[in-house]
């Protein structure tokens, strides 16, 4: 865009209630005015119910695994039995003779794992290396369940079996069986992930990256006063939505449409697009609702494909869901980690040096990284990062609710807390000393500590180690980050009809963030509606271009086009009605279902009546996401990553019996940022859902392999302990208002940032209960113990 | 609660059954439906797939989420753990058939109010327990509540705002019944 295509405006920045102040942007022109706080708005900053809560208490949403088509048939998926072998041969034909049976397929080729950077380090072989046990190999499409299910027994798979390792400390020996016979890249899904390219690889160890590196680490080390050094260690927690992947593929005369419970309905068609060379136009994704995903839900993966195959061959439309073990095993989890972190710093606290040695292993994926916090959280001058992807013979890891970041802050907000407690600082002095960049989160940091602080009684926490007795308490907080991400190529369309009804439209999805309903407020907010007023369409690949729901970016994303769009079709509908109204147009505002003269409400017309007395048939607006007022610190893809990140601290109080190893979270305190929260309830919904996931994840979620067999010993919910109704902590959530003058909107995510600060949160209090660190997720009984009798 | 008004067979009509599907009639949301099904059949198998009511979902299929709670005779039951061949003559209650003509059950309207759904793969399940607490014990406490869906998972995290939604539907409930 030419320099004129911008004008300077004077626009309030700041939190709301705390810190307002005007500053200066170059704003594109014809943007918007600012909108005022959310207390002078009619439906933005409301709590409107969600617009889909009626479909889902009565059971009439449906979910992918509802879709039920004319002929369609069911398909399941035949896995491997072995961790690592050559498939020499498969024989499927008794499966394709067996009752019911219409189609079997048997897959060519494996995505979402890692790929060897130059094929010929492997000979070419008939069928796909087998990497990890529950590997998808082939399916059956059958007129039920059980016919498929019956076929899978008839097909005869012949192993060569390979050596293979599934424990990240046997895999990082030199004498490990590889896992890849040379060197790796990891394509990136449109949910992210992804691995740098081109690192060394030696054995089952690909790198070191080393991003975020900088000035002398030696020197920093020599200029502390104290050095804090631990080992850290995350283990691999799986995704587990309550609704498994599934798709439906609907293949005829070289259209498909797919049905899939997924995250982002755009990169399922255009997934399906490459695989099977069909033109996007041919293909149309749908997803009503999807029921979670977490980061795991992109594409249309392994099980999509076949599920497509089959539809083909068969004639018919073919529904795959995944078994609960599928589920656990192939379709993606959170890497586990070894951070080694030391951390130098002066006697009033200030950083000198970070150094991070670490490790993260996502089977027979890469991009088991541990975030950006460790170098670019705090100011420190001298930072030094290596990091490690390990493989091993198990399933591939995935984005899962702030990727990497997750697992590095639970090392970094230890060390950072170790720090302080050794040099005497408050935990929280300690940030308000050290948390200092000039970005949006660190002020909402400094409020959000003030406010949480007062709040959960900070002023009464004691020494570590306090209770003399078997049971001690303590209480701890823990800080988040996670990027502030707009997608491009997003855009809303308006449509709206002569009778008044307004119809919105965007290829984004609602996986139950809430999408649906804000997207609403902001078009009834430009218009003078309800939200109930606005007809929201998502869910559909034909529909404009929208965002995934993944890494905190729907509704940054989102709502400046969406107002955008509004905002144009209200100033064309005031110019249509200024002459009924003897008005002049600008003059025109559209309120509480009116559109009426500013300052002279006699002078007005109802929405409706207005738009037929116009003789106003269809108008239809489209507005793109323009950029953010002050760029973007770097570009990824698709996706903008402004310099300005999401905050958000939390509080915790742990009861801790230490006779059995038994830690209770009684108490959370999330209070979180999110730009202008556009519903605040929903808003609350998603970050008490990132604290309950944070509280299963640090204290029961651990997938567990048999190293002998690769088989995973917990793939049920009865085995894979996750937080239920006894195990929920009281939780309480402030949310602050936070101004950034970036966009037409200001929203910005949520999700993330409300599940990365949860665990080290919940381990900063542990250490306060009990004057020991627990280096080790998750805190089971087992790890608890060895924590307390650790020197 | 209503009471059937009408009953299918019973199990001496229906005689011994062979491995192969046959008419299977049940009582469900007061209406007797009649749909292929085999002896393996499961309850959730056959009001998802033989009937089309996928209202009821499955989360686990082994009875560990509690995602396909259904009422027989009034009382909170896992589908995906019960024999469609075994609740013959059983009054079944699904989530289709908790809102009578059109109104909601109290517990749905809270469900709505305090949110208490995110992607929603539960909330049938929950709803049905909670509603089934409700009814039977309108003091219902917060304790009551937390064991009442012990045995229900939330992936999305939605429990703090299900405790409320439910204290605040037997609130209402019960001042309904002093009105
Ligand atoms: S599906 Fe029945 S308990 Fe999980
Ligand atoms: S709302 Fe998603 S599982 Fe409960």
């Amino acid at each position: 865009m030419s320099a004129d295509a911008f004008e300077q405006r004077s626009l309030p920045a700041g939190i709301v209630g705390d810190a307002v102040k005007q500053v200066t942007r170059n704003v594109p022109r014809g943007e918007p005015p600012a909108w005022p706080a959310n207390a002078e708005l009619q439906v933005v900053g409301k709590d409107v119910p969600r617009m889909d809560a009626l479909d889902k208490v009565t059971g009439r949403a449906r979910y992918t695994f509802d879709v039920q088509l004319p002929r369609m048939l069911y398909a399941r998926t035949l896995n491997s039995t072995v961790p690592h072998a050559r498939i020499k041969s498969i024989d499927t034909s008794r499966a394709e003779k067996s009752p019911g049976v219409r189609a079997v397929h048997v897959l060519e080729r494996l995505l979402m794992i890692a790929e060897l950077r130059d094929p010929g380090d492997e000979a070419s072989e008939p069928y796909p290396i087998v990497r990890f046990t529950g590997q998808p190999i082939a399916a059956v499409a059958a007129t039920s369940a059980r016919a498929a299910e019956a076929a899978l027994e008839l097909i005869r798979v012949e192993y060569e079996p390979i050596p293979h390792v599934t424990e990240f400390e046997d895999a990082i020996q030199s004498s490990s069986p590889p896992v890849f016979p040379g060197p790796t890249e990891q394509r990136a899904t449109a949910g992210g992930g992804g691995a740098a390219q081109g690192l060394p690889q030696k054995g089952n160890l690909r790198g070191p990256s080393t991003g975020g590196s900088r000035g002398e680490i030696e020197r920093g080390f020599k200029e502390a006063d104290v050095v804090v050094e631990g080992e850290y260690r995350t283990q691999v927690q799986t995704h587990t939505p309550l609704e498994p992947h599934g798709i439906v593929a609907d293949w005829r005369d070289e259209e498909l449409t797919i049905y899939a419970s997924t995250q982002h309905v755009m990169s399922v068609r255009d997934e399906a697009a490459e695989i099977f060379k069909l033109p996007k136009e041919k293909i149309r994704a749908i997803s009503d609702y999807t029921g979670g995903g977490f980061g795991a839900k992109y594409g249309v993966g392994n099980y999509g494909t076949l599920a497509i195959h089959l539809s083909r061959k068969a004639g018919a439309p073919v529904r795959l869901v995944l078994d609960r073990r599928e589920e656990h095993v192939s379709v993606g989890n959170r890497p586990s980690t070894l951070q080694r972190l030391k951390i130098g710093a002066k006697r009033d606290g200030s950083l000198t040096a970070i150094e991070l040695h670490s490790f993260g292993t996502g089977g027979v994926a890469a991009g088991a990284g541990v975030g950006m916090c460790h170098h670019s959280m705090y100011p420190c001058p001298n930072v030094s990062i290596e990091h490690y992807d390990v493989f091993t013979n198990a399933g591939p890891c995935a984005a899962f609710r702030g990727p990497g970041q997750t697992q590095g802050i639970f090392a970094l907000e230890q060390a950072i807390d170790a720090v302080a407690a050794r040099l005497g600082i408050d935990p929280i002095a300690m940030r308000d000393k050290i948390d200092t960049r000039d970005a949006d989160d660190v002020r909402a940091r400094a409020a959000e500590r003030r406010i949480g602080a007062e709040k959960f009684g900070w002023s009464r926490r004691r020494a570590p180690g306090s209770d003399a007795g078997p049971i001690k308490r303590g209480i701890g907080m823990a800080q988040s980050m996670w990027p502030y991400i707009v997608n491009s190529y997003t855009t809303c369309e308006i449509r709206i009809a002569g009778d008044g009804t307004v119809d919105a439209f965007c290829g984004t999805q609602d996986i139950g963030t809430g999408t649906r309903t804000v997207f609403a407020q902001v078009v009834a907010e430009e218009l003078g509606l309800r939200a109930e007023d606005v007809r929201v369409h998502v869910g559909d690949s034909r529909f404009p271009p929208g965002p995934p729901s993944g890494g905190s970016r729907v509704t940054s994303s989102l709502t400046p086009a969406a107002r955008n769009a509004a905002h144009a079709a209200a100033r064309d509908i005031a110019s249509r009605v200024a002459p009924l109204l003897k008005a002049p147009a600008d003059e025109l505002i559209f309120k509480k279902g009116h559109i009426e003269r500013r300052g002279d409400s006699k002078t007005s017309l109802g929405f409706a009546e207005a738009l037929r007395r116009a003789g106003i048939e269809t108008l239809v607006h489209r507005a793109d996401r323009r950029d953010d007022y002050e760029g973007y610190a770097r570009k990824a893809g698709e996706l903008n990553i402004s310099p300005h990140a999401i905050g958000g601290v939390q509080f915790a109080e742990v009861c801790v019996d230490t006779q059995t190893g038994a830690v209770k979270v009684e108490r959370m305190l999330a209070v979180h940022d999110c730009g202008r929260p556009i519903n605040p309830k929903l808003v609350e919904s998603q970050i008490l859902g990132g604290v309950v996931q944070g509280v299963s994840y640090a204290l029961y979620e651990d997938r567990r392999l048999d190293a002998a067999t690769g088989v995973q010993l917990n793939a049920n919910i009865d085995q894979y302990k996750i937080v239920g109704s006894r195990e929920t902590p009281q939780i309480e959530v402030h949310l602050i208002e936070l101004i950034g003058a970036q966009s037409s909107t200001d929203a910005r995510g949520v999700a993330e940032p409300a599940n990365v600060a949860t665990a080290a949160a919940i381990a900063n209090a542990f250490f306060n209960a009990t004057g020991k660190r627990i280096y080790t997720l998750p805190m089971t009984p087992a790890n608890v113990l060895a924590a307390l009798r650790a020197e | 609660m209503s009471v059937a008004t009408q009953h299918p067979p019973g199990r001496e009509q229906l005689g011994t059954f062979s491995p192969e599907p046959q008419p299977l009639s049940l009582l469900i949301n007061g209406e007797v439906r009649t749909a292929l099904a085999d002896p393996a059949t499961t309850l959730v198998e056959f009001l998802r797939d033989a009937l089309g009511l996928t209202g009821t979902k499955i989360g686990c299929d082994r009875g560990a989420c509690s995602a396909c709670t259904v009422w027989i005779d009034g009382e909170v039951a896992a589908s995906c753990m019960t024999l469609a061949l075994d609740v013959r003559e059983r009054n079944i209650t699904t989530i289709e058939g908790l809102s009578r003509a059109g109104e909601l059950h109290p517990v749905q309207q809270a469900f709505i109010e305090h949110d208490a759904l995110q992607c929603g793969f539960c909330t049938p399940g929950m709803v049905m327990s909670c509603a089934q607490l409700v009814n039977r014990n309108p003091d219902c406490t917060l304790d009551d509540v937390k064991t009442a869906i012990s045995g229900h998972l939330c992936r999305c995290g939605t429990y703090p705002n299900i405790f409320k939604a439910t204290l605040a539907a037997a609130a209402a409930s019960r001042k309904g019944k002093t009105k």
